[in-house]
């Protein structure tokens, strides 16, 4: 008996084929992981199971029986329930309403709602406070709340997508537990995922995907090593991340941060007293858990947020007081982490996204050249391999590989001496990545110093130089990547060492 | 001499029971009309139509008062050719997903000029409806609350339970919660089964019935007669105050009330001035009439400032997907 069985799923989409006959098949109380690289198709066969999707061709069992869902009301009338990446919260509702939305009784009675909610919630672990709204929550409680909700449904088949990317280790370790006490239950539990250490603590079975079709089904996790799982994703033994071998000495001081304070706007110190300096040609890692200050960092350093106190230096030149432009033309580059919105506009074309920084130089006056920026274009997309259709349409179909690409080099066009790269390989495949990473490298080579700040650990263990880490706006710790251990780092990243008070 | 002066005018509009009376149907008729729209933006519609809705349902009040003799009759047909009118709004902007504040704003000039055109004949006809107030047995002979709140007519006392009704139904039943959720995440709400389409309808539907209700109550209440003028921007500060009241039933009430107060006095500020020989219970204040009137809308700005203050990292207390057209991401 299984509990999911997906046979032959094909699903095409304009111009891509998303799903080419993959398969899956889940057995009861039982954790399975789905793994692939980005644009594997997992997320489609998810939604294809959660009545996302309807399948081109192919068919959906649940426990035997041949479904067909229309909307995703139908999966989880029929017992599936999914926890997007993105949460699907009404961040004004509480806990309750979000749990209660969509299979809630007639009239509502707060409290004995709340107090059902409650009882669920501890029946398999999940702490979480019924009457809070939702928007006061950590993205680790939310979480919560969405497997609160597919539980509430009595959902017996439950899809995970990515679902420790916002966490932390500990609250990861809790996502851990909670899907055993489901599958204790006899639920079955979907995992999607591209990190082979969950898979293996977490997981009982894995299924492997690639290009749309199912290349591995069911392998028991104790059978998966790095190597193995990156040659199923990949298709060829590539090794994962390679420590960097440095070639080049640190030199002198290119960028000096000095006690940086920044406050939101209710006055709470997010960015907490950070001093830190990056070398000529050195990469310092920034590690750390979404939301603990990187982003409202790198934002104050390259000039697009303000700083209370503290001062930035480029090359001992003071920019404190300089807006975005004017750091940019001391020498400052910043590859920010929204890429669409913040550092490319999607809508306009790929010359225009590729002058935005050095337009001014281009042309006399108020107007522009424009076979200047083309052939400016031109060369970042031949220089950096950017697969665009035509420089004079949109950027908005462009791949995120592409599109990083295309940002990385417009940052790199006019030599810069510091670039801050947020999350610059985040959401890229494997090549993607690779490509991303080689250039880093290959700038540090020639004298840049990089600011890298990462969520992917390994990332930040293969690049960096240095790496410190960030626990609520104050950095907690340095590590040589060379020596640290990931658990060491991990920790840190968790704030044990703040809680020590040391760093503070 | 001038504090002297301000409190002395204060007494005197205070103490004029017109005045209260002016306040609670001015008052009333506000409700209404933001009442619905409460519900339509609740649900993520975003109603500019309410000027237009009223209009309509001004005529068709008045027209129905003197084919039918009865006000209530009047009223409820009113409410139902509004809820009807507003499905062109509906239609365009909720199934057809066009921008809701083009749709609204034509919702208004459309029901403005069908309006006038449609009451060319009814504006020399007398009315043939009229709300008349309710008597209350002994209530009515408190002083201050007896000839005013406990006089005032039926409509008053129906507004007042839609009022309670629109909040139970909101905030204390699944239809509510569902609803709710159409106008916080219309996507959400649909990946739990909630049909967003048709709550959209029925809640633009409902909104055109109160705005119907509204406009009836204008010409078998306030105003007893029919002119294509009539509304004369009463839908716009109904629109305010939803926003004012913070889309909550119960400031609504207060703010309408508040602004029914403004829309009371300002006209007093004229026909109750000291002229030279006249000098107890006169007003001495010198204020054109048309800031008072400007009020509503000052206040209205003034409660934006401070709730975008107050929300900068909260979630906005407007409804999240409140003009946004929702269309299944259906591949």
């Amino acid at each position: 008996m299984t509990a999911v069985e997906l046979d032959g799923i094909w699903k095409r989409f304009p111009g891509v084929i998303a799903n080419a006959g993959a398969s899956l098949t889940v057995a009861p109380g039982s954790v399975h992981a789905v793994l692939g690289e980005n644009g594997a198709g997992k997320t489609t066969l998810m939604n294809v199971l959660a009545g996302v999707y309807r399948p081109d061709e192919g068919t959906v069992r649940l426990d035997g029986v041949e479904q067909s869902f229309s909307k995703p009301a139908d999966a989880i009338a029929a017992g599936v329930g999914m926890v997007y990446q993105e949460f699907r919260l009404i961040p004004t509702f509480t806990v309750t309403e979000n749990v209660a939305l969509g299979s809630a009784p007639a009239v509502l009675s707060k409290s004995s709602m709340e107090k059902q909610v409650g009882e669920l919630a501890e029946r398999f672990g999940l702490h979480t406070e019924p009457g809070r709204e939702v928007w006061q929550l950590s993205m680790g409680e939310r979480q919560r709340v969405e497997i609160l909700k597919a539980l509430w449904r009595n959902a017996q088949v439950l899809i995970l997508d990515e679902p420790t990317a916002v966490l932390t280790p500990n609250e990861a370790a809790e996502l851990g537990r909670i899907t055993a006490t489901m599958a204790a239950e006899g639920r079955s539990i979907i995992f999607i995922s591209h990190k082979l250490d969950e898979v293996k603590t977490f997981c009982d079975e894995a299924t492997v995907l690639r290009g749309g079709k199912t290349v591995a089904s069911s392998l028991s996790v104790d059978d998966l090593d790095a190597g193995r799982m990156a040659e199923l994703m990949v298709g060829e033994a590539t090794a994962v991340s390679q420590r960097r071998v440095r070639t080049t000495v640190v030199g002198e001081r290119v960028l000096d941060v000095d006690n940086i304070i920044v406050h939101d706007i209710h006055g709470r110190a997010v960015v907490n007293d950070v001093s830190l300096v990056v070398g000529r040609g050195e990469i310092v890692g920034i590690a750390g858990v979404a939301g603990n200050g990187q982003r409202p960092l790198a934002d104050a350093i390259a000039g697009l947020r303000q700083a209370s106190t503290g001062t930035v230096s480029v090359t001992h030149t003071d920019i404190t007081g300089m807006d975005a432009r004017t750091r940019n033309s001391h020498g400052l580059a910043y590859v920010p982490e929204d890429r669409i919105g913040v550092g490319l506009a999607p809508r306009m074309n790929a010359i225009d996204n590729a002058i935005m920084r050095n337009y001014r130089t281009l042309g006399d006056g108020p107007l522009i050249d424009f076979g200047q920026a083309e052939s400016r274009a031109a060369s970042l997309i031949e220089r950096y391999n950017i697969k665009v259709g035509r420089v004079d349409q949109p950027l908005a179909g462009l791949s995120g590989g592409n599109l990083q690409r295309l940002l990385v080099g417009r940052e790199l066009d006019d030599e810069p001496v510091v670039l801050i790269a947020a999350q610059p390989t985040r959401g890229l495949d494997v090549q993607g990545v690779k490509a991303i990473q080689d250039i880093l490298v290959e700038q540090a080579t020639d004298g840049v110093g990089i600011l890298l700040i990462s969520e992917d650990l390994e990332e930040l263990f293969a690049l960096s130089d240095r790496l410190l880490v960030m626990h609520e706006g104050a950095v907690v710790g340095e590590f040589d990547p060379d020596t640290a251990t990931r658990q060491e780092v991990g920790a840190a990243m968790a704030g044990a060492h703040a809680s020590e008070g040391s760093a503070h | 001499m001038i504090i002297a002066g301000i409190l002395g005018d204060l007494q005197v509009l205070l103490t004029d029971t017109g005045m209260w009376v002016n306040l609670l149907e001015f008052g009333i008729l506000l409700y209404l009309a933001a009442l619905g729209e409460v519900i339509a933006e609740k649900a993520g519609v975003l109603n500019l139509g309410v000027e237009g809705m009223m209009a309509v349902g001004a005529l068709t009040g008045y027209w129905a008062g003197i084919q039918t003799g009865s006000p209530w009759a009047a009223a409820v047909i009113a409410a139902l050719a509004v809820a009807i009118f507003a499905m062109v709004h509906g239609v365009v902007s909720v199934v057809m997903g066009a921008d809701q504040v083009v749709s609204g704003l034509a919702l208004t000039i459309l029901g403005l000029g069908l309006a006038a055109f449609l009451g060319t004949d009814l504006v020399s006809q007398p009315s043939g409806a009229k709300f008349s107030d309710l008597s209350l047995g002994a209530l009515g002979d408190i002083p201050g609350v007896g000839p005013t709140l406990f006089s005032m007519d039926g409509m008053g006392w129906v507004a007042l339970a839609l009022g309670f009704i629109t909040w139970f139904v909101l905030n204390r039943t699944r239809v509510g919660l569902n609803l709710r959720a159409v106008g916080e995440s219309a996507a959400t709400a649909d990946a739990a089964g909630t049909p967003v389409v048709a709550t959209r309808l029925v809640a633009v539907a409902i909104g055109g019935a109160f705005a119907g209700l509204a406009g009836a109550y204008l010409t078998l209440k306030v105003t007893p007669s029919w002119n294509e003028s009539i509304v004369g921007g009463l839908g716009w500060i109904a629109v305010a105050l939803v926003i004012f009241g913070a889309w909550r039933p119960g400031r609504v009430l207060i703010g309408a009330l508040l602004f029914g107060g403004l829309i009371a006095v300002g006209p007093r500020f004229q026909t109750r001035r000291c002229n030279g020989d006249e000098i107890t219970d006169c007003i001495t204040t010198e204020i054109n009439p048309i800031v008072v009137s400007m009020l509503p809308y000052a206040l209205t700005i003034a409660v934006l400032v401070l709730l975008s203050i107050r929300s900068r990292n909260r979630p906005s207390v407007a409804p999240a997907a409140i003009g946004q057209a929702y269309r299944r991401e259906e591949r």
